[in-house]
């Protein structure tokens, strides 16, 4: 079972307190009625799938409830970093974990 | 019976005789023994039948790596166990067993046909043999394989054991305690770390346990170990733990470990759990899980009396047993030779070593010679004689490739020996990675994705001095990547028997190999045939060749099978073993019980049950329950002698005629409230927000961002900032957590504060055209007066002077009121309602007439009516939208090309054309039910009733183009081959001008 540091609780706590939301950095449109139909798939269907480090949220829903983002590396399931909510996606050019 | 018991050797205890039963009949051994041992010191080595040929089998281990030697045990109802490895249960007094797979009886196994059959039942029969024909699948196959399949019997009773869970957390955690366990837990423990050492037998030692005559430090073996474990558990940092088998190594340094506790017991105490599993989250993790020896595979191989030679050095040397009293050992590697010494010096005729090497080191002939044994260089074994007990083994030479004359060896056991595997099990679990070492002709440890150190015969070391010293080194590698620092320990270590040997394929034959039965899978019966069978048939990936021979896919995870089978495999593929890969091993390490995994979570707490405050009341009034979402909720409350159906007719009447009382309490209930909480209504829902006065409420309808139907639920505004929510009571949750989203990601500038309350107020519906009447005269602090309280209005008041939140509202169509109180009021306000509603014959009911009544008034249940591809349009609830709001959650979804596109599914009502018939939920329509099958379907009833008032059933359905088929007349093909035929109409079928709401 992982351990999943939640950046509000500072505390590295096991993954059955949180809850996977899906891909992070998917801002709602500010004004969805001005998109075009494919803009507007795009935004609510379109994920990146990446194999390697994927930027995803999630939220400590059996803790303090607070969503937070976190780098995840799918292939190893491993958590990278995690961050605050509305925090921009951390540079890991260089820090990346070796397969 | 002959007495296979050597006096002076083994560590059972000779002063506590126990007996147990094995098929009936009664044994003698001693505290510590296993079944194996004990069944073994009395000339016992049948002791099953395989799993496809029956054929007879005996033990082939000494240890949890048992493929063969699989017994039921049981001590008494409801604790039968099957497949328990007669190598790792120790015996007490009281103990009964039974062999398996066998009928009428062991020796004689009218079952043992199939062996003679073996034809059908090569490699990948199931996909052969049943294929032809078609018919016959159903019909005779399957019944044939299902009763003949199946590695004993599966327990029938209900298990009345109980299991116990634990965590733990520690610094070092060494699983392993043979010589490098040990080692690694001292020199931890020594540096002041916290450390677990865990072992899966009864006794901590390994193989210092089967090897007594090595010295260290200038004690026997056997004294160095009990001082080592008194040192040991003098350090109050180091916990031991015995029978506690590590089943699986998950992320982050987590370890799944499962304890015995009272399967070795004579008398359990009361109460004592069976077994604990224990969740250890480890900082450093030491591997010490040594290495397994790989069996010989050649024809006859499985014959009883034919076992590891280092099996049967540890039945003697640790339980005082010979396994035979004229073995012949057959080996490639020198650890075998040393089995042979042990047991010609306990006293047995060894009829000779039979090395299949061409060259073998000189002093361990010159041993062998010392004792009078024979040695054959360079040989092959080509069968065994013996059907129920080995007699004798063929050896032939082999020069230059080519095998020579037979000669045939009488023996009454063969130890054989093919060499090592590291035991990586657990590692594996990890995806670390294991690299083919050459030399060692082994894959050892590579790529660690954990803080795991691997010491000892796990990484292809050899000999006791080696995994002393290379366990040491673990320990002070865990403790330095503590940030610690450990002494420097060594071990003098005299007699060591260190050695080395080859590996191979299936031993070269003269004889037909196609004929030869030469078992790699002793478990699933597969021999080196069915391997290069399935080389030949196609399969080039070992993965492949493992599940169509299934090799290595027996409850011992091929423990003995997969490097035989893989170094098969390679050399039928013609590639190096490392070209053809490795399967993966998964947890659990050994078979482990549904009861370990289980814990705490049977019966009442397998689930956790919410139970609203009127719960009690309902269940002392004959409720039948119903579960909604964790809830449960009463069903129906049926009097003397009716059924559901005669039930919910005379609720539906009650209500509808006077009053009825309805526990609503599950409602999700969400307060929000906040300067913003008008705009956050306003985003999230469809209806608009802004203009609804305090004091009033309205039905409020949640969409998901992609334009379909979430949740619903009326929504009062309390106050300015302040609304009272309800969602369904399935939704809650989700809800909230759906709000809560939007709030703290996408609209954080909003100030809102979202809190659930659901289980704060207890909920009383009262519905009925005497609701008012009932309810007046215990409300204080409002008028609620037709005029002055209007349907869809709320207001604070107290009822029955319970402080109260009162809504007017109807999900029933009649007059209706819900009454919200704190929970702990609840059943005192449903028991003064229901007191002086009985002048007005009050009633009441449950979930089945609240959705009939419901139904009647064609007000849809989300989850029910919708399935998360329906939109307020389809469901015909358009109404709710709010036209002018320019956002909102779900909106632009509302026009997107497939939702406004024709021929949506939409929510129409459906009439039979017999009024007696109720349709099936669920049910499918098609528009013509001549058509050829397949047929098209084009809807499927949601919700369908039998409707009291208006004697005659009612449903609803989801129907493509519902809308434009208004009259028209579908056709619902039932389970009995029938087909109904109903009419589409809307789904307001009672009441449809909603004259009952204001009612006087």
């Amino acid at each position: 079972m992982l351990l999943i540091q939640c950046p509000y609780c500072d505390d590295a706590l096991p993954e059955l307190e949180f809850a996977y939301a899906g891909e992070a950095h998917i801002d709602r449109p500010k004004d969805p009625s001005a998109l075009s139909d494919e803009e507007w798939r795009d935004f609510l269907f379109i994920r990146s799938n990446v194999k390697g480090v994927h930027a995803e949220r999630w939220r400590h829903i059996n803790g303090c409830g607070r969503f937070f983002n976190a780098l995840r590396d799918t292939v190893s399931d491993r958590f990278v970093t995690t961050y605050k909510a509305g925090e921009p996606r951390p540079d890991l050019s260089g820090k990346e974990p070796a397969q | 019976m002959t007495d296979f018991r050597v006096e002076g050797r083994g560590r059972v205890n000779r002063a506590k005789p126990v007996s147990f039963t094995f098929d009936g009949e009664t044994y003698r051994g001693f505290e510590g023994d296993t079944v194996a041992s004990a069944l073994l010191a009395n000339g016992v080595h049948l002791m099953g039948r395989s799993f496809k040929y029956h054929r007879p089998r005996g033990v082939v281990t000494a240890g949890s790596d048992e493929p063969n030697a699989l017994v039921g045990t049981t001590r008494g109802k409801g604790r039968f166990e099957p497949n328990t490895r007669a190598t790792i249960q120790e015996i007490y007094t009281g103990l009964t067993t039974e062999s398996q797979n066998k009928w009428p009886s062991l020796k004689f196994d009218l079952g043992a046909i199939n062996d003679r059959l073996y034809m059908l039942f090569s490699a990948g029969f199931y996909y052969k043999t049943f294929m032809w024909p078609r018919s016959f699948w159903d019909s005779v196959y399957e019944p044939l394989i299902r009763k003949a399949a199946g590695l004993g019997k599966a327990p029938t009773e209900v298990d009345p054991d109980h299991y116990a869970s634990r965590y733990l957390h520690c610094d070092v955690l060494v699983i392993g305690s043979g010589p490098s366990g040990i080692a690694a837990a001292l020199t931890a423990g020594r540096a002041g770390s916290k450390v677990v050492l865990v072992d899966e037998a009864a006794e901590m030692g390994g193989t210092l346990l089967s090897e007594p005559s090595v010295s260290i430090d200038g004690q026997p073996a056997w004294d160095w170990l009990a001082s080592a474990m008194a040192e040991l558990d003098a350090m109050p940092n180091v916990r031991r733990m015995t029978r506690t088998t590590a089943t699986g190594y998950y992320h982050q340094n987590m370890i799944g470990m499962v304890q015995k506790l009272t399967d070795h017991m004579g008398d359990v105490p009361e109460g004592a759990p069976r077994e604990r599993m224990w969740r250890v989250r480890a900082k450093e993790v030491v591997l010490a899980q040594g290495a397994i020896e790989r069996p010989m595979v050649f024809d006859g191989n499985d014959c009883p009396g034919v076992m590891l030679a280092g099996a049967a050095q540890t039945f003697l040397n640790r339980f005082g047993v010979l396994v035979g009293k004229q073995p012949v050992v057959l080996t490639s590697h020198d650890s075998a030779w040393y089995s042979a010494f042990d047991m010609a010096d306990a006293g047995a005729k060894v009829v000779a070593i039979v090395d299949t090497r061409e060259s073998v080191p000189q002093a361990l002939q010159n041993d062998a010679r010392a004792r009078g044994i024979p040695i054959h260089l360079g040989q092959t074994a080509t069968a065994t004689k013996g059907r129920l007990r080995v007699e004798a083994l063929r050896i032939n030479p082999v020069l230059n490739g080519k095998v020579g004359a037979g000669r045939v060896l009488p023996c009454d056991a063969v130890l054989v020996c093919g060499g090592w595997t590291p035991s990586l099990h657990l590692f594996s679990h990890t995806k670390g990675t294991l690299d083919w070492d050459a030399e060692a002709k082994a894959y050892l440890p590579g790529h660690k994705t954990e803080d795991v150190h691997i010491a000892g015969a796990g990484r292809g070391l050899w000999g006791i001095a080696a995994a002393l010293e290379d366990g040491t080194k673990a320990g002070a590698d865990a403790v330095q990547s503590l940030g610690g620092s450990a002494g420097a320990a060594t071990f003098e270590v005299a007699d060591d028997r260190t050695g080395s040997g080859i590996t191979q394929k299936e031993l070269p034959t003269d004889r037909s190999p196609g004929k030869a039965k030469a078992f790699v899978d002793f478990q699933n019966d597969v021999t080196a045939k069915d391997i290069r069978l399935a080389v030949r048939e196609g399969m080039k990936s070992i993965e492949h060749v493992k599940r169509y021979t299934t090799n290595g896919m027996a409850t011992d995870q091929g423990k003995l099978s997969n490097m035989n089978g893989l170094t098969i495999a390679a050399d039928a593929l013609g590639k190096e073993a490392p070209q053809v890969g490795l399967t993966t091993f998964r947890p659990p390490y050994t078979p482990t019980t549904f009861g370990a995994f289980a814990g705490y979570h049977k019966g009442a707490h397998f689930e956790v049950t919410r139970k609203t405050p009127i719960d009690d009341w309902a269940e002392e009034n004959g409720a039948e329950y119903e579960p909604v979402a964790l809830w449960r909720r009463a069903w129906y409350f049926p009097q003397a002698g009716e059924d559901m159906h005669k039930a919910v007719a005379r609720e539906c009447k009650a209500t509808r005629e006077s009053v009825g009382i309805f526990d609503a309490s599950t409602l999700g209930k969400i307060e929000v409230s906040g300067p913003d909480a008008t705009e956050f209504m306003n985003r999230m829902y469809t209806n608009p927000w802004t203009k609804l006065g305090v004091g009033r409420a309205r039905y409020g309808l949640l969409l998901g961002e992609d334009g379909f139907i979430r949740d619903d639920g009326v929504i009062g505004r309390m106050r300015d900032d302040l609304f009272h929510v309800t969602t369904t009571t399935g939704g809650a949750a989700q809800v909230l957590n759906m709000m809560e989203d939007y709030l703290q990601t996408e609209w954080p500038d909003l100030k809102v504060w979202l809190t659930s309350t659901t289980e704060e107020w207890a909920t009383i519906a009262l519905n009925g055209p005497n609701a008012r009447k009932l309810l007046q005269p215990f409300v204080d602090g409002a008028d609620i007066s037709a005029d002055a309280m209007p349907h869809m209005s709320v207001v604070e008041c107290t009822v029955a002077g319970f402080p109260s939140r009162l809504f007017r509202i109807s999900f029933t169509g009649e007059l209706g009121f819900e009454i919200n109180v704190p929970a702990r009021h609840g059943r005192a306000l449903w028991e003064k309602l229901w007191e002086a509603g009985q002048q007005y014959d009050i009633c009441p009911y449950g979930t089945e007439t609240m959705h009939v009544l419901r139904a009647e008034k064609g007000f849809i249940i989300v989850g029910q009516d919708t399935d998360g591809t329906v939109t307020p349009e389809d469901a015909g609830i358009g109404w709710a939208i709010g036209k002018k709001k320019l956002d909102f959650v779900g909106k632009r979804s509302l026009d997107r090309p497939d939702i406004v596109a024709k021929g949506r599914k939409q929510l129409v009502g459906l009439l039979t054309d017999d009024p007696k018939t109720v349709l099936t939920e669920g049910a499918q329509i098609v528009a013509d039910p001549n058509q050829p099958k397949p047929m098209k379907m084009i809807g499927h009833v949601t919700s369908s009733y039998w409707s009291e008032v208006l004697g005659r059933s009612i449903a609803m359905a989801l129907v493509e183009g519902g809308f434009d088929r208004m009259d028209d007349r579908l056709h619902i093909p039932t389970e009995t081959g029938g087909t109904v035929t109903a009419k589409v109409t809307g789904t307001q079928f009672y009441d449809p001008a909603g004259e009952r709401l204001t009612v006087e």
